[in-house]
């Protein structure tokens, strides 16, 4: 489904800012793929690089998505694609409801696949069903979307929006970040839920905690803008007892060399 | 040439932004251009208007003359455009065929009821459905008014005011200028000499108008200046929700288009007025668009309440500060606003509310949105008299900007003289954030969508004021108007 061939990202107009170093990585349909890494590894800026931010640059290798290359798309086009992530710091926007926004998104993606706009009395029946099962406070969705929301309510809004758009692979950065643990395994349950042969996942942690709910086929752990380990599961436990000390000493030898 | 041509044309010079630049053309009966005292009379001859009236129109003209030859033309506003020379304007164009106005809309010009069709108005059996009474004001000759009889048998007068000036005599007399003198401003001035038309609206004590009623402007004529004036009054314990919309044919010349507004809500009295303005705003390149010079103001009595809500998307240049006198106790201003400038339009609006009464309060919400090389200038004024104890005002004024060639200034005036006021103003100025676009555009919307759904979301507080089918069009406008500043 993604494949990602010798990855390198800068940020735009910086020189020698290069974050991502040579990143390959391939995502099967159905697969779930933990990405691990200590702070500044690149972890956030490889989830916002394959959704297309503006803000990097990609100044060598390629991003195919079910064999197309994605680089030179906009985001849009990457989400009518069927891309998706949910953002570590979801942006606030004074006046537009959830409502509004998400029913927007819907009738972007439809237009742009050719596809039939889904009726108002259908989307809000179907928004009103997600926003049960996410468990977000109803009134909460009245408001303007994300404003005055909690960390933890913003990131239950992301998997709201994570449920009504279904798409084929969703990019989940830090999600967990600032969660306790009943809305960590709200959102678990969420994913868990979504997981099918046709949906893969990319779920960017820092911790192993969230992957004590969402079991991952993969792990890869990414140290300065490099996958240094790919495993199973049992790597993250490796992870969570030793800590990134030993990858971050390799990483040191590796450049003095 | 047919219209279909005219329209064609027409959106290939304006490089298809401006949906409303289409010309119909109807046989016009033109004024001399220019400005003299044999117009001012001309004008009141056509219109067969009484003696009291012409002399009024004449001692604003002599006024102006005065104005003039002194220079008064107001400089202070934040806006830059050659002086306007204004013996080079028609001061009177009417369709043929109305000096008699039309008894039915049967008596329409064809021709102008399709203008009106395009434009959406909801004229004939629509008005009724829609539950709107539209006067249309086309150049200066109010062509048709619908409704007139349903409202008449609340006793509810709505129609031209030159109708009025025949039929309702009294009234026109009692409250002309009775707001805005004839000395009030050059513009004021200049419209009180060479008014062509406008709407009347009369409530009657304790009436609940029960439909919104609607005038919509056009401007058609090129070099046509267009002077109307609106007299509202809602007596004692009476409510009208007024709308008012305008627009006017893509011209690579500038056209002047100067105002009055007056409201008088008496005791208890509400009127609410929305305004689309939607006046042709100029090509990109900063050619031609309307020279919007209006003034309107209200007068609130004991326990009225007045509220203005404007969007303002057109016009070159607009010069618009739409204010309350709070002159009763317990009195009530509001005034709501989103203006919009794009490409090379500037704006320098806001409000006055001059607090007379006690317990008078004010709310004043403007959203100020640049984008291309835009200039938005927010200038109000809150005057506290020494009689306005406790006194309450809130101002909240925002800015947002829209790429990095485009203004926004914020001139707030308070003065206050009694200190038991309270007043609290509140500023901002953002930027729509990279963050907040690629938020959006990660959902799927284009960078277009994006930044619509970001600007009416920030307008928001102004754009709920309005009644529900003017919102729709609102934001429709907003769009269309920043067609070209994103991307």
């Amino acid at each position: 489904m993604l494949e990602i061939n010798n990855l390198h990202a800068s940020v735009v107009d910086i020189d020698d800012s290069e974050i991502l170093k040579g990143i390959d990585l391939k995502v099967n349909k159905g697969e779930v793929h933990a990405i691990m890494g200590p702070n500044g590894s690149g972890k956030s800026t490889l989830a916002n690089v394959l959704m297309g931010r503006p803000d990097y640059e990609v100044t060598d290798g390629d991003v195919t998505f079910n064999g197309d290359s994605i680089i030179e798309l906009a985001p849009d086009q990457r989400a009518h694609l069927g891309m998706f992530l949910a953002f570590q710091y979801p942006a606030e926007i004074p006046g537009v409801r959830p409502w509004q926004f998400l029913k927007a998104a819907l009738d972007s993606k439809a237009e742009a696949r050719g596809e039939e706009k889904m009726s108002v009395r259908n989307f809000s029946k179907l928004f009103d069903e997600k926003v049960e099962a996410v468990g977000i406070n109803p009134t909460l969705v009245k408001r303007s979307l994300n404003e005055g929301f909690s960390g933890g309510e913003k990131k239950r809004n992301e998997m709201l929006q994570l449920e009504v758009l279904q798409p084929a692979l969703a990019i989940l950065d830090e999600t967990d970040s600032g969660l306790d643990v009943d809305a960590l395994r709200i959102v678990a349950e969420g994913v868990n839920s979504m997981r099918s042969p046709e949906r893969s996942f990319i779920v960017v942690t820092h911790y192993q905690r969230l992957l004590n709910y969402i079991e991952p086929d993969v792990v890869h752990i990414l140290v300065k803008g490099k996958i240094v380990k790919t495993g199973g599961p049992e790597l993250a436990l490796e992870v969570e007892k030793d800590g990134y000390k030993t990858y971050l000493d390799a990483a040191a030898a590796g450049a003095n060399a | 040439m047919t219209n279909q041509n005219t329209i064609s044309r027409e959106s290939d010079l304006s490089g298809g932004e401006y949906k409303w630049g289409f010309v119909t053309d109807v046989e016009t009966d033109l004024a001399p251009k220019g400005l003299s005292e044999d117009i001012v009379r001309l004008i009141s001859a056509k219109k067969e208007e009484p003696e009291w009236l012409l002399e009024w129109r004449l001692k604003a003209y002599r006024h102006w003359v005065e104005l003039e030859a002194a220079d008064a033309e107001p400089k202070w506003a934040m806006i830059d455009y050659p002086g306007i020379d204004f013996q080079d304007i028609y001061y009177y164009a009417a369709p043929k065929g109305t000096s008699e106005a039309p008894k039915s809309l049967d008596d329409v010009d064809p021709e102008m009821l399709e203008t009106f069709e395009k434009l959406g108005i909801p004229l004939q059996e629509r008005a009724a459905l829609a539950g709107v009474a539209v006067d249309a004001v086309f150049d200066s000759v109010s062509v048709a008014t619908t409704m007139e009889k349903q409202l008449g048998e609340l006793g509810i007068i709505f129609c031209s005011f030159s109708e009025a000036v025949k039929n309702h005599p009294d009234l026109v007399k009692k409250y002309l200028g009775s707001v805005v003198p004839y000395t009030d401003n050059f513009f004021a001035t200049l419209n009180a000499a060479v008014f062509s038309d406008g709407s009347f609206a009369y409530i009657p004590p304790g009436v609940k108008c029960p439909i919104e009623l609607m005038t919509y402007f056009r401007i058609n004529t090129e070099g046509s200046g267009q002077f109307e004036r609106t007299l509202i009054v809602a007596d004692k314990g009476a409510y009208v929700s007024y709308l008012e919309g305008c627009t006017a044919p893509f011209r690579k010349t500038s056209q002047l288009h100067a105002a009055t507004v007056e409201l008088v809500a008496l005791d208890d009295a509400e009127i609410k007025y929305s305004t689309i303005q939607n006046w042709f705003p100029g090509t990109k390149d900063g050619e031609g668009g309307v020279y919007n010079f209006v003034t309107k103001r209200g007068r609130a009595d004991t326990n009225a309440k007045i509220s203005w809500t404007q969007v303002e998307t057109g016009s070159a240049i607009t010069w618009k500060y739409p204010s309350v006198i709070l002159k009763g106790d317990n009195s009530v201003g509001e005034f709501f606003s989103v203006a919009l400038a794009n490409n090379h339009q500037q704006a320098d609006t806001g409000t006055k509310m001059i607090h007379i009464g006690k317990n008078t309060k004010s709310t004043i919400v403007s959203k100020g949105i640049s984008a291309g090389k835009g200039n938005n200038t927010y200038r109000g004024q809150v005057q506290i008299m020494p009689g306005a104890e406790n006194a309450v005002n809130h101002t909240q004024c925002d800015s947002l900007l829209v790429g990095d060639q485009c203004g926004a200034h914020t001139v707030p005036y308070i003065e206050v003289r009694n200190p038991t006021a309270r007043l609290e103003h509140e500023a901002s100025t953002s930027k729509v954030s990279d963050d907040q676009l690629f938020y959006l555009m990660a959902r799927g919307l284009s960078e277009e969508e994006a930044h619509h759904m970001i600007i009416t979301g920030w307008s928001r507080d102004v754009i709920k004021e309005l009644p529900f089918e003017f919102a729709l069009e609102a934001g429709q406008l907003l769009k269309v108007s920043l067609e070209g500043a994103v991307g």
